[in-house]
């Protein structure tokens, strides 16, 4: 090897790699801009799909978030000498919120027991324990769940069988010659309304559990 | 013909130039797996997602004539079923495919967790599986509430109130669930959305990943005792398990898969032809009380665990029980991804499989007649066994006429008919005396209601003289041995203080 070569194939080399870089350099810098404007772009993605998400996410949480007072009202059961004293009878009423193509499902039982004169309860259909439609004997004094056996004396409480608690109660008052409730969701066992009942069977328990439900409106089931 | 195939490969091959589908396919078909996997235990994933594509068909069918209105999708069943001409037999299909596909995944469940093949490398393949079947339940649940009759109506009652349960946003959830405060029309249009495009959008794309990962890390080697997983090693073994002993998938294995499929096929089209469709039973109105509703056969179990939990412990149990379940199949493959595979050396895997087996059949066939449940119309429906009204006073007749009207039956048989809430009365003198029942009857007890408001004392005597007639040629009734001692020991000075 000629020791004079030495520097020209340097100098060549050293050339080369020169236009190699600048080459690279170029496209690095290209790359490097490109690639943050993908980042940005992803970032711009990002704020257009959480703004999206705003409406989106607000539409199906709609029917969770409305009041439950802007979904009660009064609803009208009908003359009182529908009710006769001593008697448990079957009300249907239609639910003040429904839509057209609800059809049948629109429409909503209650049992109206009538104590004396003016002295009403008006109890929910939906069994406490997982809400089937529980029926009335009028012998027996009991409403009975097909679905798990919950059973419940006449005045609603509970007397045996999986329910924790007695029937669901609708606030109820007399407009003039109408019983009127209040109603428009369903009653279920929602957040602090579940109020267990002493477990006793005494016959002269019943009037003191009865006493003892807490609030006794459907309405105050919910939430 | 021949050149009729020189036309037909041509067309293959401008389609394949552009699409580039075929070869990775048939790659994929014929690639080799150990000879060991061509087993009749290996065909039930096969035949599940045989059961998928049914019940997509077959489901899409439907939608052409059914309608997700709450006014309106009963009577388009009913027209389904009776106006649209095999309306009925595809309704069938659909519903009995519905109740195979569950039974087939189970089945695949089973089989792979006592072969082992949760083990590594297939954690993610088995946890993807638990997805799987959660949505199939799910598409189950979904299908029940879309035959919109009683059952789905009070089914949606009973889900309703299970959220109601969840503490603090229980009653937001209700009304996430319903759409609405009632169970009306936007509760139906959601759960169609649920069924028809969420469930099976997320089904289909859970499948299409877990076919993926067994194409990738090959199906689970037939496992031998003593031949233990272990992360380091697996891989290496099982790549030389299919060099030496590979047969290509397609067509030396995937036959028994075929005919297993299409056995199983002709026995959905048998039982939707001979047993018909399912439902649907009354109309969807709430005012038609004169029901007992009841879930679909796969969730009759859940149906009878929540007659048996004890009012205290329902709650709890309804929401930590499927946490921990879900969340023990889920962190399954975790926790023991290397090890044995062999049932034979895994006694325990086998326990849980009879027990969890045997359990959830006990509580399905206990839903199925449902013991819990008082029968509404025993008391007017069943007769009192005239032997037992034989050679009885007028007073004891009188008895059995309070046991009929207040309703005694829907809870007691007697003669082997009526209610099995409460324990049958015939013998009933046997094993308790006049004084157990008056106070029995009167003051309840145990899972009885107090009978002393419904009751005067006259129907509670004549009833409790009938009961007490109700013993046994054989053995004697119950009597008060107290009463006896006290008879016989009318001078004791010692008895004030021993009462």
């Amino acid at each position: 090897m000629n020791p004079n070569d030495t520097p020209d194939s340097l100098i060549e080399g050293h050339a080369e790699q020169t236009v190699i870089d600048e080459a690279t350099r170029v496209r690095r810098a290209g790359h490097s801009r490109r690639s943050f404007l993908f980042k940005l772009s992803l970032l711009a993605n990002g704020a257009v799909g959480a703004v999206m998400a705003v409406p989106i996410i607000g539409y199906l949480l709609g029917p969770a978030s409305k009041k439950v007072s802007a979904e009660e009202s009064w609803v009208n059961l009908g003359s009182v000498a529908n009710f006769p004293e001593g008697e448990t009878r079957l009300a249907t009423f239609r639910n003040p919120v429904t839509t057209e193509w609800d059809g049948q499902t629109g429409d909503v039982p209650c049992w109206v027991r009538r104590t004396s004169g003016t002295t009403f309860q008006v109890f929910a259909i939906n069994c406490a324990h997982l809400g089937c439609p529980v029926r009335w004997f009028s012998e027996s004094k009991l409403f009975l769940c097909p679905c798990h056996g919950g059973a419940y004396y006449e005045d609603g409480a509970r007397a045996s069988g999986p329910p924790e608690r007695g029937l669901f109660e609708y606030e109820h008052k007399l407009s003039g010659d109408s019983l009127m409730i209040s109603a428009g969701s369903m009653p279920t066992l929602a957040a602090g309304a579940s109020t267990p009942l002493p477990l006793t069977q005494i016959t002269s328990g019943t009037q003191s559990s009865a006493v003892l439900m807490p609030k006794p409106r459907c309405a105050s089931c919910q939430d | 013909m021949p050149g009729l195939k020189q036309a037909g490969k041509s067309v293959y091959e401008w389609f394949e130039d552009r699409l580039g589908l075929g070869k990775p396919v048939m790659d994929a078909l014929v690639h080799d797996v150990p000879e060991s996997t061509a087993s009749w235990w290996y065909v039930f994933g096969s035949a599940a997602t045989v059961l998928l594509v049914l019940q997509v068909m077959t489901g899409i069918l439907l939608g052409l004539v059914y309608s997700p209105s709450a006014g309106h999708a009963w009577s388009s069943l009913e027209f389904l079923d009776h106006s649209i001409k095999l309306g009925w037999f595809l309704r069938a299909l659909h519903g009995w495919g519905s109740d195979f596909m569950i039974a087939i995944v189970l089945i695949h469940m089973a089989q792979v967790f006592l072969f082992g093949a949760y083990k590594f490398p297939r954690e993610l393949t088995w946890i993807i599986g638990v997805f799987c079947l959660l949505l199939t339940l799910g598409m189950a649940f979904t299908g029940q509430v879309l035959r919109f009759d009683q059952d789905s109506y009070w089914g949606l009652a009973i889900g309703a109130s299970i959220l109601s349960r969840v503490p603090l946003i229980g009653g937001s959830l209700v009304k996430l669930m319903l759409g609405g405060p009632i169970i009306a029309g936007p509760t139906l249009t959601r759960f169609f959305a649920l069924h028809v495009f969420i469930i099976p959008g997320l089904l289909i794309a859970m499948v299409a990943v877990h076919l993926w990962m067994v194409l990738r890390l090959g199906i689970n080697e037939w496992p031998m005792p003593g031949r233990l997983v272990s992360k380091t090693t697996y891989t290496r073994d099982y790549q030389k398990l299919t060099k030496d002993t590979g047969i290509p998938f397609v067509p030396d294995a995937a036959w028994k898969d075929a005919i297993f499929a299409a056995a199983i096929m002709l026995a959905v089209m048998a039982c939707a032809f001979f047993f018909g469709p399912f439902g649907p039973t009354g109309q969807p109105d709430p005012t038609i009380i004169q029901t007992a509703p009841k879930p679909d056969f796969a969730f009759l179990w859940i149906y009878a665990v929540l007659a048996y939990l004890p009012p205290s412990m329902e709650t709890p149990v309804l929401f930590i029980a499927p946490v921990l379940g879900i969340g023990a199949m889920l962190l399954l493959p975790l926790f023991s991804p290397q090890g044995e595979k062999h049932w034979s050396r895994r006694p325990i895997a086998v326990l849980m499989v009879a027990v969890i087996a045997v359990v959830l059949g006990i509580f399905t066939h206990l839903g199925t007649y449902t013991p819990w449940s008082p029968i509404m119309d025993a008391w007017t429906s069943d007769p009192i066994p005239i032997g037992y009204l034989h050679n009885r006073t007028p007073l004891e007749r009188q008895g059995a006429l309070v046991l009929q009207n207040k309703q005694c039956r829907n809870c007691h048989s007697i003669g082997g008919s009526g209610g099995l809430r409460g324990p049958a009365l015939d013998g009933i003198a046997i094993r308790m005396t006049e004084d157990q029942i008056i106070r029995q009857v009167l003051q309840g007890g145990g899972n009885m209601p107090a009978y002393g408001n419904a009751l005067n004392p006259s129907e509670t005597v004549a009833l409790v003289r009938f009961l007490s007639t109700l013993g046994s040629k054989n053995e004697a009734s119950a009597i008060d041995a107290s009463r006896d001692m006290v008879k016989a020991a009318p001078a004791s000075p010692a008895s004030p203080g021993a009462h």
